[in-house]
C-alpha cells in the first residue's frame, strides 16, 4: 500500500495569487521604468555620462539639489522629532486636528503647496512683506528650494518615529528616573536609541522624496540656471528638447544617491537593532 | 530606613485608589502588600517610589519628608514587573545605568564602576551573562539584572512590584528564597507586592492585606489565616463557603450545622455569618440532614464534594482516605462540621450585596 505524499493546507488561502499580482505590479510599475532608465544611461557610456554630469550647469543643479534636500532632511529631523513627541507625550485640546494636520503635505497636491507657498514668502504677500523689512529673501532663492522640500516632506519623519514612541514602555523611563537619570539623560540614553532607527528611517525616506521633490519646488524656486534650478526640473527641460541622454544621465544620478542612501540607512538600521533580535 | 506613610489618600479621576493609609515599616523588614487587583497596592509602591503623587497625607523616610523629593533624589531601588531592562543595554551596562548618571562630582571612576558590576553580577550569579542583551535572557535571567540594576546605586529602600508574577512556578519558587537571602545580606528594607498570598507569607516578616484601597489587616500568615479582621480577608483567605447563621450566646446556630467544634466568641447576639473554606469543613452522614451531594470527585488525594439544600451550593474538600469521607457519594444526606471558621455579625444577604457592589466598581475602575 502506498500512501499519498500529504500537502500542507496553507492557513491563508490565496497565496500564489496574491504574491502573483504583487510581483506583477512591482514589475510594471517600479523595475520595467527603473531598468528602462538604466538601459538608456548605460548606451550613452561613461565618458559622455560623465561629461553631461559634471557639465556646469548638470553639476549645478544637482549641487542645488543635494544642498538643499539635506538642509531640508536636517530641519525636518529636529522639527518632526518634536512634533511626533508633542503629538504622543501630552494631551491638549485639538490634538486630534494637529495629527490629521500632519498629513497635509501628503493629501495636497504639490503644486498647490508650491503655489501657496510662493503666495505668502514673495515680496508682497504675507510673510514676505515683513521678511524683505529684514532682508532675507525666500522666493527664488536656495532658502525657497529648502521651504518647499521641506513643507513635502515632514510627514515621513513625524509618522515614522510617531508609533515608536508611542509603544516605548513608560517603566524604562520611570526605571531610569528612579536610577537617578535626569530628565536630558533619560532623553538621551533611554529614549533616543529606541526611537533612533525610526528616525533614521523617516529622515532618510525625506531626503530621497526632496531629492526627486518637482512640482512644489519649480513654482517658488525661479528656476534660475546655476542658482535655483533643481535637477528634476532639468531632467525635464532635456527631455522637452529630445536630448533624452542628458535626462536619463540626471535622472540615473538622483537614482542612485537616493539608493545608496536607502542601504545605508537600512544598514545603520540593522546595526542599531541587533541586540533586540534574542540569540537562543 | 524606617518608612511612615500617613493618612495617604489617591484618586484618579473620580475613582479614590487609596482611602486614608497609615503603615509604618521598620528598617531592615520585609514587607508585602497583599491584595486582589485594583487593591491599590503598586499605586502605593508608586507613590513611595515618587513615580505617583497622593492628594494627601504625608511620606516620611528616617524622619525626611519624600513628598517634597523627585523619584531622582529619593535613591530607591524599584523593581518592575516587566523588568523595564534596557533593551539596547548590555547586561553590564544596565546594572552600571545607576551609577553613570550620577553627577560628574559624585560618579565613581570607571574602573570602581566595572568593579562593582562584576561583583554584583558574581552576587546575583549571573557572572556568565555581563555581555548579553536582555532580549537574549530568560525571564528568571532578566529578572535578577533587574534587581541588580536596582541594587548598584545602594537604594535606602528597595520597591518590588510583583516581582515574580510573570514567571513560571518552579523559577518562581527558585527567585523567592534568592530574594530573601539578597534581602538579608544587603540589609535593606524591603517592600514588594504581589496578589500570591503564598508568596507573601512566604517571603515576607510582615503581611499587609489590602483590599479596596485599605489596609484590611496587618500580620503573619498565621495570625491572617486564623483571624481574618474583616469579612474581605476571610474571602480572600479562601473562606469561600458563607452561611447564615443566629448566634446566642457565642455559639453558631443553624438548621444542618454543627458547631461543636467551633469556640465561642464574644459576639452580640444575633444574625451572622459564618465564613468557611472548604478543606475546613466535614460533611457528616445524617439520613435526615439538610445538606445532599450532589457532586462528588475525586483527583486521586483529595475528594471534592458539591453539597446543596436546595438554596445554595457549597464547595466541600476532604482527603479521600479520611474515615469521614467512607461512604460519601451522590445524593447522601449530611450534616456540616465546620472545624474552624470566621463569623462577623450582620446576616449575610446584606454582605452579598456589598460584594456585587465591589466588583461593580472594580470594573468601573479599569
Amino acid at each position: 500500500m502506498t500512501v499519498a505524499a500529504i500537502k500542507p493546507k496553507r492557513v491563508l488561502p490565496g497565496f500564489t495569487l496574491s504574491l502573483g499580482t504583487t510581483l506583477l505590479y512591482v514589475a510594471l510599475v517600479i523595475l520595467i521604468p527603473v531598468i528602462a532608465l538604466i538601459l538608456k544611461g548605460a548606451q550613452i557610456g561613461p565618458a559622455q555620462f560623465w561629461a553631461i554630469v559634471t557639465s556646469p550647469r548638470t553639476f549645478a543643479a544637482l549641487r542645488v539639489t543635494v544642498t538643499a534636500a539635506a538642509l531640508a532632511t536636517i530641519f525636518n529631523a529636529f522639527y518632526g522629532l518634536l512634533m511626533a513627541w508633542v503629538l504622543t507625550r501630552y494631551e491638549f485640546p485639538g490634538k486630534r486636528i494637529l495629527d490629521a494636520l500632519m498629513d497635509i503635505p501628503f493629501a495636497l497636491p504639490t503644486a498647490v503647496a508650491g503655489i501657496s507657498l510662493t503666495a505668502l514668502y514673495s515680496a508682497n504677500g504675507w510673510f514676505g512683506t515683513y521678511l524683505a523689512g529684514t532682508g532675507i529673501e525666500v522666493v527664488y532663492t536656495l532658502a525657497g528650494v529648502t521651504l518647499a522640500m521641506a513643507f513635502t516632506s515632514t510627514p515621513f519623519v513625524v509618522r515614522a518615529i510617531q508609533p515608536v514612541l508611542e509603544d516605548l514602555d513608560p517603566a524604562l523611563e520611570q526605571a531610569a528616573m528612579t536610577l537617578g537619570a535626569s530628565p536630558w539623560q533619560i532623553f538621551r540614553r533611554v529614549v533616543l536609541p529606541a526611537i533612533f532607527p525610526a528616525w533614521l528611517a523617516g529622515s532618510t525616506v525625506a531626503f530621497a522624496r526632496s531629492l526627486g521633490e518637482f512640482g512644489a519646488v519649480v513654482f517658488i524656486a525661479g528656476n534660475l540656471p546655476f542658482k535655483t534650478e533643481i535637477a528634476a526640473l532639468l531632467a525635464f527641460i532635456r527631455l522637452e528638447e529630445y536630448d533624452y541622454q542628458g535626462a536619463a544621465a540626471i535622472a540615473l544620478v538622483l537614482l542612485a544617491l537616493a539608493l545608496v542612501l536607502l542601504i545605508l540607512s537600512n544598514w545603520l538600521q540593522f546595526r542599531s537593532a541587533r541586540h533586540l533580535e534574542a540569540r537562543s | 530606613m524606617s518608612i511612615a506613610i500617613e493618612n495617604m489618600t489617591k484618586s484618579f479621576g473620580g475613582t479614590s485608589v487609596l482611602r486614608g493609609i497609615d503603615l509604618t515599616v521598620e528598617t531592615g523588614e520585609l514587607v508585602a502588600l497583599l491584595g486582589p487587583s485594583g487593591s491599590g497596592k503598586t499605586t502605593l509602591l508608586k507613590i513611595i517610589a515618587g513615580l505617583e503623587w497622593p492628594n494627601s497625607g504625608g511620606l516620611n523616610v528616617n524622619g525626611q519628608d519624600w513628598l517634597g523629593l523627585a523619584a531622582q533624589d529619593r535613591r530607591i531601588g524599584f523593581v518592575f514587573q516587566h523588568y523595564a531592562l534596557f533593551p539596547h543595554m548590555s547586561v553590564r551596562d544596565n546594572i552600571a545605568f545607576g551609577l553613570t548618571v550620577r553627577p560628574r562630582a559624585e560618579r565613581p571612576g570607571k574602573s570602581v564602576i566595572a568593579a562593582k558590576v562584576e561583583e554584583l553580577l558574581h552576587f546575583l550569579q549571573i557572572d556568565h551573562l555581563g555581555d548579553r542583551y536582555p532580549a537574549q535572557l530568560s525571564g528568571g535571567q532578566r529578572q535578577r539584572v533587574a534587581l541588580g540594576r536596582a541594587l548598584a546605586i545602594q537604594p535606602t529602600v528597595l520597591l518590588l512590584d510583583e516581582p515574580f508574577g510573570a514567571l513560571d512556578a518552579a523559577v518562581r519558587r527558585d527567585l523567592r528564597a534568592w530574594l530573601r537571602r539578597v534581602h538579608e545580606e544587603t540589609g535593606s528594607t524591603t517592600i514588594f507586592v504581589t496578589h500570591d498570598q503564598e508568596e507573601a507569607f512566604e517571603l515576607a516578616d510582615r503581611v499587609v492585606v489590602m483590599g479596596e484601597g485599605r489596609i484590611e489587616q496587618i500580620g503573619n500568615a498565621d495570625q491572617i489565616h486564623d483571624h481574618p479582621a474583616s469579612p474581605f480577608v476571610a474571602r480572600f483567605m479562601g473562606a469561600t463557603i458563607e452561611l447564615p447563621i443566629m448566634l446566642s450566646a457565642g455559639r453558631a446556630e443553624a438548621v444542618g450545622l454543627d458547631a461543636s467544634r467551633l469556640p465561642r466568641r464574644a459576639l452580640p447576639d444575633g444574625p451572622a455569618t459564618l465564613f468557611i473554606r472548604p478543606a475546613d469543613l466535614t460533611p457528616v452522614s445524617d439520613p435526615s440532614g439538610r445538606w445532599q451531594v450532589s457532586r462528588c470527585a475525586s483527583n486521586g488525594a483529595i475528594l471534592r464534594l458539591e453539597l446543596t439544600d436546595g438554596a445554595q451550593t457549597i464547595p466541600v474538600d476532604l482527603p479521600r482516605r479520611a474515615p469521614e469521607a467512607k461512604g460519601l457519594e451522590r445524593g447522601v444526606h449530611v450534616t456540616l462540621r465546620p472545624e474552624a471558621a470566621a463569623i462577623f455579625s450582620g446576616p449575610r444577604q446584606m454582605q452579598t450585596q456589598a460584594q456585587t457592589t465591589e466588583f461593580a466598581r472594580k470594573e468601573k475602575s479599569l
